[in-house]
């Protein structure tokens, strides 16, 4: 007797969003990345299309960063001091789809560097690699926002990632990418019901949806994975369903996470039994990686090279048809 | 609950004046006020007074299309108006409705094959509406039976329990509700199913309020659609947020303002 696979049907799919402009385009990248349009849960490719692959990006910050632990030196300790050579390095050298770049040094209590400088930095990265890239301010709201409208400027018509929107504050970052026609992140602090309100807020200054990524707020593995995991299998499970309002592509801050515990930077010496440390933190992000990647994470960005190696292969893996005829 | 707009039907006095004198303005101002309110689906009624309902039926459906994107829903007794209407319809239309009786079954479920329609199946036959709910079930699974013999899809058969009045056929009631239960039962993927609401409020002196209060009662039985006023907003409103109660809708504060823009 043929063997009938259970198939469930969905009225609706993720919607599509295009990173990058080519210079037809009336941006100067090689190539665009599109990201979203699943229309079945992660990587059931028997049941619906997941017609883009999840990319990954490494972050890099226009600052040397003095807090990251030793052992990424070995890779980037040459070019912390040169965020547009730190940037070639990633793309070039160890494979990333992409690169975030955190205006770290906007920060009014570190470097405080001007919007002026920040765009600046963001116009170098621009030159050094010819991919698409993802921008995000430092955090500070209030200068983010003096930031930002001016990184959107520069960078008009190159079709950034932009972030962060957040329910308190959304509006000076929406219509910095309103204007000059960027897409933007939408985050909201693990909560399915501020995450799409935010939509609505953006899409009711008239951001279209198709412009908007997700940043559910994720955490590492071991401190709360599973409460960002269930949100996003949520706002997923939504998009399928219908709701306009949740069916954006989704982005996770990875290496972010994974690199401020314990877990991912105590050395050997100081608990023997965990291993050697640089090995268990690859693992540490990379596990965190493909767990999201489960729940439906479109974008990741990573900080290891070689966590990123890893994450890719799983990548190519899950993107093999399995499709059954 | 997809709400169908009631609204476009001849019985209305501005309706029957606007298809006795081929004016379109009446028709298209409601199926944009009604998709605008929360309206899914537009119910087109000729009405009793129609002389030539399969002539109505076309000049309705096209004005209306012109106005509104829009589904509709064309309701009428009288099959070649159904689809002399069908053929013009842009998308997907609904039958609004067939008894559980023969022939009518057949004329309608080889309709809705042949035009990609859903159909509104009626829980009564020649005998009337029945007084419970078995009976009532009964005569839903000979409409399940029906149509999936003509291969129409589950999704695409609404079952109408019949609702009256509460103030003449009050025992009713509870019966329809059990009827909603039970035909979620019948089938796997289940039938939808569907009520004239401002049935359930005929003759009495709170229309509104007894319409919404049956209508959140009937979503949690499982209704899936009503051929309601949608421009009654308290009713719109009780809707959303009995979806978000049963969690059907994720909610966010603006649950109200999403529901009537998508449904």
């Amino acid at each position: 007797m043929a063997f009938n696979l259970h198939k469930e049907k969905y009225r609706s799919k993720v919607s599509e969003v295009v990173l990058g402009a080519t210079k037809e385009e009336g941006g100067t990248r090689s190539h665009t990345l599109t990201v979203g349009g699943e229309s079945t849960l992660p990587f059931l490719q028997f049941e619906g299309d997941i017609p883009n692959r999840p990319i990954a990006a490494l972050e890099i910050w226009d600052v040397a960063p003095e807090d990251w632990n030793p052992c990424f030196d070995p890779y980037y300790k040459d070019v912390y001091d040169n965020t547009g050579a730190w940037a070639r390095k990633c793309v070039d050298e160890f494979g990333a789809d992409l690169v975030l770049l955190r205006l770290k040094g906007a920060d009014p209590d570190g470097k405080d560097r001007s919007p002026e400088e920040c765009a600046n930095t963001v116009k170098e990265v621009l030159e050094a690699v010819s991919v698409p890239l993802i921008v995000i301010g430092c955090g500070k709201g209030e200068k983010d926002n003096q930031v930002m409208p001016l990184v959107a400027e520069v960078a008009s018509g190159e079709k950034l990632l932009m972030g962060v929107a957040e329910q308190e504050n959304y509006k000076s970052i929406t219509a910095a990418c309103m204007v000059h026609k960027h897409n933007l992140i939408a985050q909201s602090p693990i909560d399915i019901n501020i995450c799409k309100q935010l939509n609505i807020l953006i899409n009711e200054m008239n951001l279209d949806l198709n412009k908007i990524v997700i940043d559910p707020t994720i955490a590492a593995l071991g401190y709360g994975l599973e409460y960002g995991y269930s949100i996003m299998e949520r706002a997923r499970l939504g998009a399928l369903g219908g709701d306009r309002m949740l069916a954006m592509p989704m982005i996770g801050n990875v290496g972010y996470e994974v690199w401020r515990v314990k877990e991912a930077n105590a050395s050997e010496e100081e608990f023997p039994g965990w291993g050697q440390q640089e090995e268990r933190a690859i693992l540490w992000e990379t596990t965190t990686a493909v767990a999201l990647l489960q729940a439906g994470m479109d974008i990741l960005v990573l900080r290891h090279p070689k966590a990123l190696e890893v994450v890719k292969k799983n990548i190519d893996e899950l993107m093999e048809s399995n499709k059954y005829e | 609950m997809i709400i169908i707009g009631e609204r476009i039907n001849g019985m209305f006095t501005d309706i029957g004046n606007a298809i006795k004198d081929r004016n379109p303005a009446a028709v298209q101002e409601w199926a944009k006020k009604q998709e605008v309110a929360g309206a899914r689906y537009l119910d087109i009624n000729t009405g009793p007074a129609s002389k030539n309902q399969a002539e109505d039926m076309k000049w309705l459906v096209e004005v209306a299309q012109e106005a509104s994107d829009l589904p509709l829903a064309l309701d009428s007794t009288n099959y070649d108006a159904i689809e002399a209407g069908l053929a013009l319809c842009k998308r997907p239309a609904m039958i609004n409705s067939v008894p559980a009786e023969m022939p009518k079954m057949e004329r309608v479920f080889e309709m809705a094959a042949k035009y990609n329609a859903a159909v509104i199946g009626l829980a009564m036959n020649e005998q009337g509406i029945p007084k419970d709910a078995e009976s009532r079930v009964a005569l839903a699974m000979e409409l399940v039976a029906m149509a999936d013999a003509y291969g129409l899809h589950m999704e695409d058969l609404y079952i109408d329990p019949l609702v009256l009045p509460c103030n003449v056929g009050q025992d009713h009631g509870p019966e329809v509700f059990e009827t909603l239960r039970q035909i979620k039962l019948l089938a796997d993927p289940a039938p939808r199913t569907v009520v004239g609401l401002s049935n359930i409020s005929q003759g009495t002196k709170n229309r509104e309020l007894i319409n919404r209060v049956f209508a959140v009662m009937a979503m949690a039985c499982g209704l899936d659609a009503a051929i309601a006023d949608a421009c009654d907003d308290e009713l719109v409103e009780a809707v959303a947020t009995a979806r978000i109660v049963l969690n059907m809708d994720i909610y966010c504060d603006s649950y109200v303002d999403v529901f009537r823009k998508q449904g």
